[in-house]
């Protein structure tokens, strides 16, 4: 199978009621490790992960897959800030973008099961997938988004209002897909896991990169003002 | 009252008698009004689908007008389509004036603006939830029409009965352009008019319970067909 | 278990399994007060013995009647307003008028009558009872037969029919019928439609018998010169037995509640005027 990585943004632009809200950007983003996106609030970031799945539009400039459009649009995944289930059983939701892509019912079925016993919830398969959870219902956002074996999977914000043990358990379920071949791009308010996750940092401030580089790099010493700030904690504009 | 008692009691023995007119006047209504909501749901739903998925330039203003059309007087409704039919009108060669045609005609055109709107409302709001995952998952356009029209399923149905429901009480059209005529075009809501006229209080009142029983009854039924009831809610 | 496929399947056969054939059928517009008079009931299943012939009767007034004819939606017309049939003859619309036969109209009124009507002699003097009275009068308001023999009762005296005792309904015989019993007021009928109504109350008959008030029916076939898909040959066979001696004893014998209420008075077997 082909790399659809690296993503190449080049003066990236997206414009909302006529203003910029991001951009412009240029960055390649590559294979291995986890990208995380940091930065304050209505920094831009969701509009920088939907940019780079293509869901956001560009108001100008590029960004571009190794591959052809079409092809690389196969290989990706996209999990919401607040998930977006489908009004059926936890099982069917997870068939769906398999039954999209041609599959049989009973293979549909097969490895949405076994997608769903990744994220630990097979036995809630036959429930109906509004009645879960918020901890659940992301989990099960996350295997729909597995399911298809994505090269990479976007998250946004993927455990924020979520309790400790979610989280952990989401970690978990993250890193073994990383260990399976998953490139990860994700956002997060948690500076903790954002540390655990992360390889490569993008710092987003007013919708343009403000810094980036290598994680160890980044948490051990921002080279901005502005990040260092974010990283104590205090309140940045 | 007792006008009321009697029209109880009139239609509980022209039920377990089976009355030969009240079954054929009966499965008359079914016959018409069935029909329309088939073809009505037919035409309203794809349209309502059509309209939520596709974005294109008039669509605020189709979807006005469908809205405003649920409202259409269906005595109005009966008077343009009796234009249309009538011998000297445009489609006259076709004879189908005062025929249970006709009256399918007129309640198509009364119900496919109903369904097609509280189905739009409904695969709208679906469509809301929906849009950023159907996008981000490549859905072709079919494929999300699909989707929301089996997610919406039960809306869909409730749109449908709400045209059901206004079709079978509908007296207005159907007087128009059936006539009325006994054995042919005679459906529970001319005949309950005509049973009043006579001054025939109670066999109109009775008339009237088989219609209120009937749509009761359709009603259960399809929510018991589509077992939408036991599998409760999403 | 049942299935509910099957269900649905066995209702749609119900619904549907209803075949409708009719060899030959005659469209014929029809008067309201002659359809409420059950008369109707009585001939349609007798024509379709005696000549296999589908009467389908479209009830409505006399100016609709009329209009249908005109636009070529029935086959003949079965209706009693003199000047409207000629014109409608006279303008081609339809070929001939056939008298057929004649009921007559009555003044239906409170068993009280607050008009005094009950001792009139002559329809003039119950029609003025009523008017100086001011008692409520109900009329039909609706351009039939009824109302057009009402209005030209009440010009013939010279009555202006105006003010709140006047009250114009827009409605049918039955609807206008219903409404002088509730509100407990006189009304002009056909005795027909009065006799075969089931909802009298207080209301009773308090003038009748003058010739003024007499109702002549009359059948006109739709011209074909104008629209040639109507069934001329069946309108014939139609007018041919409700002239026929059958027909005409069989209107004449029709009776409700002891009363005859048509006096058949069809001349003759030609049906040219
Ligand atoms: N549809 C929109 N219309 C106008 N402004 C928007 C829209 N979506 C986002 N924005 C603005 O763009 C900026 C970036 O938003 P977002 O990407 O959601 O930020 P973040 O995810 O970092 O909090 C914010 O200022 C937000 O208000
Ligand atoms: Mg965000």
């Amino acid at each position: 199978m082909v790399d659809i990585l690296p993503l190449t943004l080049s003066k990236a632009e997206v414009r909302r009621a006529g203003k910029p809200i991001l951009g412009p950007i240029d960055l390649a983003i590559t294979t291995g490790g986890a990208t995380m996106v940091l930065g304050p609030n209505g920094a831009g970031k969701t509009t920088f992960l939907k940019a780079c799945h293509g869901i956001a539009r560009l108001a100008s400039g590029g960004s571009d897959w190794a591959v052809e459009r079409s092809e690389a649009e196969l290989h990706q995944s996209y999990v919401f800030q607040s998930p977006i289930l489908l009004r059926r059983r936890v099982l069917a939701n997870v068939m769906y973008p398999l039954k999209l892509r041609g599959y049989s019912r009973s293979d549909a079925a097969d490895q949405a099961l076994s997608a769903l016993t990744n994220v630990g919830l097979a036995d809630a398969k036959d429930q109906m997938a509004h009645d879960l959870s918020g901890g659940e219902k992301q989990k099960l956002a996350i295997a729909r988004a597995l399911v298809t074996k994505p090269q990479v999977l976007f998250l946004d914000e993927p455990t924020a209002s979520l309790d400790g043990r979610s989280k952990r358990e989401i970690e978990a379920i993250l890193i073994a897909a990383q260990r399976d071949g998953t490139k990860l791009i994700m956002t997060t308010h948690d500076l903790g896991q954002a540390r655990r996750l992360a390889h490569h940092v993008v710092f987003l401030m007013h919708g343009k990169i403000h810094e980036e580089g290598l994680s160890e790099t980044f948490f051990a010493g921002p080279k901005t003002e502005a990040a260092q700030a974010f990283l104590k904690g205090d309140i940045v504009e | 009252m007792s006008e009321f008692w009697e029209g109880i009691s009139s239609a509980f023995w022209l039920i377990i008698t089976l009355d030969a007119d009240l079954v054929d006047i009966t499965i008359r209504s079914l016959q018409v009004t069935v029909t329309a909501v088939v073809i009505g749901a037919a035409l309203g739903i794809p349209l309502a689908a059509w309209l939520t998925v596709n974005r294109f330039r008039y669509r605020r203003t189709t979807v006005a007008i469908l809205n405003a059309l649920m409202g259409l007087p269906p005595v109005v409704v009966g008077l343009i389509v009796y234009l249309l039919l009538s011998r000297s009108g445009p489609f006259g060669v076709f004879g189908l004036l005062f025929t249970p045609t006709a009256m399918i005609i007129a309640q198509v055109i009364i119900v496919t603006p109903l369904i097609a709107s509280v189905a739009h409302q409904a695969l709208r709001d679906l469509w809301a939830d929906y849009h950023d995952l159907l996008i981000s998952l490549n859905t072709t356009r079919w494929q999300r029409i699909k989707t929301l029209a089996w997610d919406a399923r039960r809306s869909l149905l409730t749109a449908t009965l709400a045209g059901f429901g206004r079709a079978i009480g509908e007296i207005g059209a159907i007087m128009i352009v059936g006539g009325n005529i006994d054995h042919v075009t005679r459906v529970l809501t001319t005949a309950i008019a005509l049973e009043t006229s006579k001054g025939n209080f109670a066999l109109a009142l009775g008339l009237g319970f088989i219609l209120i029983g009937m749509a009761i009854a359709i009603n259960i039924a399809i929510h018991w067909v589509s077992g939408t009831e036991r599998r409760g809610r999403w | 278990m049942i299935r509910p496929s099957t269900i649905l399947a066995l209702a749609f056969t119900l619904i549907y399994a209803t075949a409708v054939s009719a060899e030959s059928v005659v469209r014929m517009a029809v008067t309201t007060s002659f359809h409420n008079s059950g008369l109707s009931d009585v001939l349609v299943p007798l024509i379709g013995e005696d000549t296999g012939i589908e009467v389908q009767l479209i009830v409505v007034g006399t100016g609709q009647a009329l209009r249908l004819g005109e636009a070529g939606d029935v086959d003949a017309v079965l209706v009693h307003s003199r000047a409207a049939e000629d014109k409608f003859v006279a303008a081609g619309f339809g070929t001939h008028r056939r008298e057929i036969m004649y009921n007559d109209f009555v003044i239906v009124g409170p068993s009280t009558d607050p008009a005094g009507v009950l001792a009139a002699e002559v329809i003039e003097t119950a029609l003025s009872g009523i008017s100086t009275s001011k008692s409520v009068f109900v009329s039909r308001g609706d351009d039939s037969g009824t109302h057009k023999r009402e209005l030209s009762l009440w010009s013939k005296i010279g009555v202006d029919v105006s003010g709140s005792w006047y009250r114009e309904l827009g409605s049918g015989m039955g609807a206008t019928l219903n409404t002088a019993s509730a509100m407990n007021a006189y009304t002009l009928t056909d005795r027909a439609s009065w006799l075969n109504f089931g909802n009298k109350r207080e209301l009773r008959i308090v003038f009748e018998g003058d010739p003024e008030l007499f109702n002549q029916y009359v059948f006109i076939p739709v011209n074909p010169d104008r629209h040639p898909h109507v069934n001329s040959d069946g309108v014939r066979l139609v007018e041919e037995w409700l002239v026929s001696a059958k027909g005409q004893t069989t209107i004449g014998s029709y009776m409700i509640d002891g009363q005859t209420l048509f006096v058949p008075n069809a001349q003759g077997n030609d049906s040219s005027d």
